[in-house]
Order: structure tokens, then sequence, then C-alpha cells
């Protein structure tokens, strides 16, 4: 079951039209409409409206529907790294290739773009190993919210992007070969 | 789909069908996903509150990573990334654990405000919302 619906998310996912009609990126819920805010608070007018704050950033069509990385890049935002003085801030540069995706193409996980957002110990060593290779990730139990499934598909683009994570095209495959964009 | 010049046989009517197909599972995801409005992250802490007489607490993530990155929160405040794995008394916020190591009247706007975080409709269940859950067997 979960393995047919995990291969109707790809089939869906790799159509970009499809993906492109989901998901304008106009579509903010307002406070009082969206299930949780009670609309009879009167805080309520004091909190931000998601779609004032979020159209400004670059627009992505899931999650927030904000391009995050490209934000933090372009220095649209600013946050903060610390908030107490003497904190170590730890960033590395670096990716690792993980090969083990059976017919979809490689994983190229980022530490630069990564580490910018989190600290190590967000990650090491109780989600990831050290050591490239030596976590027994699979994609189950990514989509039931282990390994890179605890941000994403909560707080970090969604797991139907598939092509952001399986970026890299083994040999002989590829846009060319597969007809994929 | 591109068009196909060759209009006879299975070539052009196979992509046709699939198309039919996608939307009919596009359609069986949104229905899956609709009733979950809130943006994005947004978190659900109510695991007292509502026991104690007051509203859940809303916590949107979109509002604070504008403005602090995640290992602010969870690596120096401690937020563990499990949604109520935190055990978050108001008494710590107030004393400027949790939430009140920046509600504190400094660095942002302090406990006194109630109403701006404990901002739940009655009845919600802690949890992390947005339209693409992936919480748990079967919850995504
Ligand atoms: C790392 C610091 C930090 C922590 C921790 C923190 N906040 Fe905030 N929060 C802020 C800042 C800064 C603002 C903006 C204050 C302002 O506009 O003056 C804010 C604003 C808010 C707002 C109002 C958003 C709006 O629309 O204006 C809410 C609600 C809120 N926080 C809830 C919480 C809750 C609940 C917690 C704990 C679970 C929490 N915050 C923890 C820094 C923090
Ligand atoms: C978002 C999660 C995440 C964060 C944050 C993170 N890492 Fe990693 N790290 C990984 C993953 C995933 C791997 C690959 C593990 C595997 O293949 O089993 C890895 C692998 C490594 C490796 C082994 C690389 C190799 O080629 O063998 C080192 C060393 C490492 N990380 C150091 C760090 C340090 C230092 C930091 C903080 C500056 C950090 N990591 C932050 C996820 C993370
Ligand atoms: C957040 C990153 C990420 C996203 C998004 C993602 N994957 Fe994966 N996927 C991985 C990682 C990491 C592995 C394990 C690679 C390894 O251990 O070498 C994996 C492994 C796989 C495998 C190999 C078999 C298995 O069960 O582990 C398949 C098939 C797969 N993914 C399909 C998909 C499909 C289909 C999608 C889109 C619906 C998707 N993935 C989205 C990161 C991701
Ligand atoms: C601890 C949280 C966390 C974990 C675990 C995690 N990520 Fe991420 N990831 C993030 C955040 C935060 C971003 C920034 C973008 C966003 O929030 O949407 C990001 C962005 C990315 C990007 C986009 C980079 C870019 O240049 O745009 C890729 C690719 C990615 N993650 C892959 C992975 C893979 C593969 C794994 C598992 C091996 C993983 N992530 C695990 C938090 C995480
Ligand atoms: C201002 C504080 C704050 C910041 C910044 C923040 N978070 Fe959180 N996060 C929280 C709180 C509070 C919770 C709920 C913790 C609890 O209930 O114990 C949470 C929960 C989570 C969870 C658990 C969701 C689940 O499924 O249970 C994840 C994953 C997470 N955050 C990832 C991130 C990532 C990735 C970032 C950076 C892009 C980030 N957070 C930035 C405060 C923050
Ligand atoms: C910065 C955000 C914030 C503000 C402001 C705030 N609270 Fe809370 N409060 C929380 C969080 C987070 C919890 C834990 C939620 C849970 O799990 O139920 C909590 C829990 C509580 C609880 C139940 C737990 C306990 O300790 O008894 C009560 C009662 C409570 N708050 C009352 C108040 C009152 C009264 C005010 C105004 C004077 C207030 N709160 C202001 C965030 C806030």
């Amino acid at each position: 079951m979960r393995m047919l619906a995990l291969l109707a998310l790809f089939w869906i996912a790799a159509s970009p039209q499809v993906g492109a009609e989901t998901a304008p990126a106009s579509r903010w819920q307002k406070l009082a409409e969206d299930g949780l805010h009670d609309p009879a608070n009167p805080g309520l007018a004091f909190l931000q409206e998601p779609g004032q704050a979020l159209s400004r950033l670059p627009p992505d069509v899931v999650g927030n529907r904000v391009r995050w990385v490209e934000a933090l890049r372009q220095g649209m935002i600013a946050p903060r790294a610390s908030i107490f003085p003497g904190t170590q801030i730890r960033v590395l540069d670096g990716d690792v290739i993980m090969p083990r995706t059976g017919e979809m193409p490689m994983v190229r996980f980022p530490h630069k773009q990564h580490t910018e957002w989190l600290d190590c110990s967000n990650c090491h060593e109780a989600l990831f190993k050290s050591k490239a290779g030596a976590t027994p990730v699979n994609m189950l139990e990514i989509l039931g919210g282990e390994y890179c499934g605890r941000c994403h598909g909560a707080v970090s683009f969604p797991l139907t992007e598939c092509n952001r994570c399986h970026s890299v095209w083994r040999e002989g495959t590829g846009p060319d070969h597969a007809g994929k964009p | 789909m591109p068009a196909n010049p060759d209009i006879n046989g299975e070539t052009h009517r196979a992509p046709q069908g699939r198309t039919g197909l996608k939307k009919l599972l596009l359609v069986l995801l949104l229905c899956l996903s609709a009733p979950a409005a809130a943006e994005y992250a947004d978190v659900v802490l109510n695991k007292r509150s509502e026991a104690a007489g007051m509203p859940p607490v809303i916590f949107q993530h979109w509002f604070h990573r504008e403005r602090f990155r995640c290992k602010v929160c969870h690596s120096e405040l401690g937020f563990q990334m499990r949604v109520g794995a935190n055990d978050v008394l108001m008494t710590d916020i107030i004393d400027g654990k949790f939430c009140g190591a920046c509600h504190n009247g400094s660095l942002a706007w302090g406990p006194e405000n109630c109403e701006l975080c404990h901002s739940g409709l009655p009845g919600l269940k802690t949890g992390i919302r947005g339209d693409a859950e992936t919480r748990g067997p079967g919850r995504w």
C-alpha cells in the first residue's frame, strides 16, 4: 500500500505541469481561516498574515511557497545564528552522494545549505552517522518521518519534490536518456 | 503531454490514459490533504493548555525562521525536533526558558501577551500542521 502511494507520488511529481497547477504561488491562508487560529481572538489582529510576509520572498510551489535557501543566499532574510554570546557556530561545506536509490537518480546531500540553518547536533549522531554510507537510510522510513523526513515534509520542502534530493543521474541515464526534465 | 502527430493507434491513446489516471491520483491526494489548511509547519502545542483553561498555543515556523536559524531553537534552546517532546510549563517560560528565552520583553514581547500565543481554536491536538504532513505511517 505504502509502496503504491510512493509510486503514485513519483508519478505525479515527475510531471512538471501537474505540480505547477496544484499550488499557485498566491495561495496563503488567512490566519482567521486557517483552521488553527480562533477568529474570535482579539489578539489575531496583532499577528502578521503569512501572505504578507512570504509573498515578498523567492517563490516556490510547495511548503511555505518560499525558496528558503535562495532567500538566505540573496540576503533577503538575515536570521540570527545564535542568541547567547559564545555559542560556537559550526558550518561545513561538503556534499555527500547517497547512491542506494534503486532506479532513481542518486541523492546529493549538501552540508553547506544545511549547516547554514542547522547545527551538526541536529543530525549527528542521532539521525545520521558522520561517515558516508554508514546510515541505513531508506525511502519508506523517510516518508514515515525518519532521517531526511524528520525535517522534509514537516518544516523544510516536502517529500513530493523527489528530484531536489534525487538530483545526480547515473552514467548512461539522465535528462537526455530518460526524457525527464 | 506533447501532442502526438500520429492520430491512430495505441501510441496516442496510451498517454491520454495516463494523464487521466494522473489527474485521478492528484484529486485523491488533494482530498487527502484538504483538511489541513494551516500554513506549512505551523505547530499546535496543547499538552496542558486547554486542560488548564487556556486555548491551545500556535507556533509558526515560517515567522520565526525569517528571524532565527533552526539551530537557535533546536540547539541553543533545546527544543527537540519532535512536536510534543518538550514539556513546556508556563512557569518555565516566565523563568526565561523555551519560548521565554526570547519572549521576555526585551528580545521579543513578553509572556503577559497571553492571547498572542494561546491563539488556537478549542479542541486542537498537539502536532505539526500544513498541507504536506509526513508524520508517522499513513499520515502523509
Ligand atoms: C529565538 C527567539 C524566539 C523563541 C525561542 C520564540 N520566539 Fe516567538 N517571536 C520571536 C520574535 C523576535 C518575534 C517578533 C516579535 C516582534 O515582532 O516584536 C516573535 C513573535 C511571535 C509571535 C507573533 C507572530 C506575529 O505574527 O507577529 C508568536 C505567536 C510567537 N512568537 C510565539 C512563540 C511561541 C509559542 C514560542 C515557543 C514555542 C516562541 N514564540 C518562541 C522570537 C522567538
Ligand atoms: C541536516 C543534517 C546534517 C547536518 C546538520 C550535518 N550533517 Fe554531516 N552528514 C549528514 C548526512 C546525511 C551524512 C551522510 C551519512 C551517511 O551517508 O550515512 C553526513 C556525513 C558527514 C560526515 C562524513 C562525510 C564523509 O564523506 O564520510 C562528516 C564528517 C560530517 N557529516 C560532519 C558534519 C559536521 C561537522 C556538521 C556540522 C558543521 C554536520 N555534519 C552537519 C547530515 C548532516
Ligand atoms: C529529502 C530528500 C529526498 C526526497 C525529497 C526524496 N528522496 Fe528518495 N531517497 C532519499 C535518500 C537519502 C535515500 C537513500 C539513499 C541511500 O541510502 O543511499 C532515498 C532512497 C530512495 C529510493 C531507493 C529505495 C528505498 O526505499 O530506499 C527510492 C525508490 C526513492 N528514494 C524514491 C523517491 C521518490 C519516488 C521520491 C518522491 C516522491 C523521493 N524518493 C523523494 C532522499 C529523498
Ligand atoms: C534537521 C533538519 C533536516 C534534515 C534531517 C534534512 N534536511 Fe535537507 N534541508 C533542511 C533545511 C532547513 C533546508 C533549507 C530549505 C527548506 O527549509 O526548505 C534543507 C534543504 C535541502 C536541500 C536543498 C538545498 C538547496 O540548495 O536548495 C536538499 C537537496 C536537501 N535539503 C536534501 C536533504 C537530504 C537528502 C536529507 C537526508 C539525507 C536532508 N536534506 C535532511 C533541513 C533538513
Ligand atoms: C523560534 C524557535 C524555532 C525555530 C527558529 C525553529 N523551530 Fe522547529 N520547532 C520549534 C518548536 C517550539 C517546536 C515544537 C517542539 C515541541 O513540541 O517540543 C518545533 C518542532 C520542529 C520539528 C518537529 C516537527 C514534528 O514533525 O514533530 C521539526 C522537524 C522542526 N521543528 C524543524 C525546524 C527547522 C528545520 C527549522 C529551521 C528551518 C526550525 N525548526 C526552526 C521551534 C523552532
Ligand atoms: C510566548 C508564548 C506564550 C505566552 C505569551 C503565554 N503562553 Fe502560556 N504557554 C505557552 C506554551 C508554549 C505552553 C505549553 C503548551 C502546551 O503544551 O499545552 C503554555 C502553557 C500554558 C498553560 C498550561 C501549562 C501550565 O504551566 O500550567 C497555562 C495555564 C498558560 N500557558 C497560561 C498562560 C497565561 C495566563 C498567559 C498570559 C499571562 C500565557 N500563558 C502566555 C506559551 C505562551
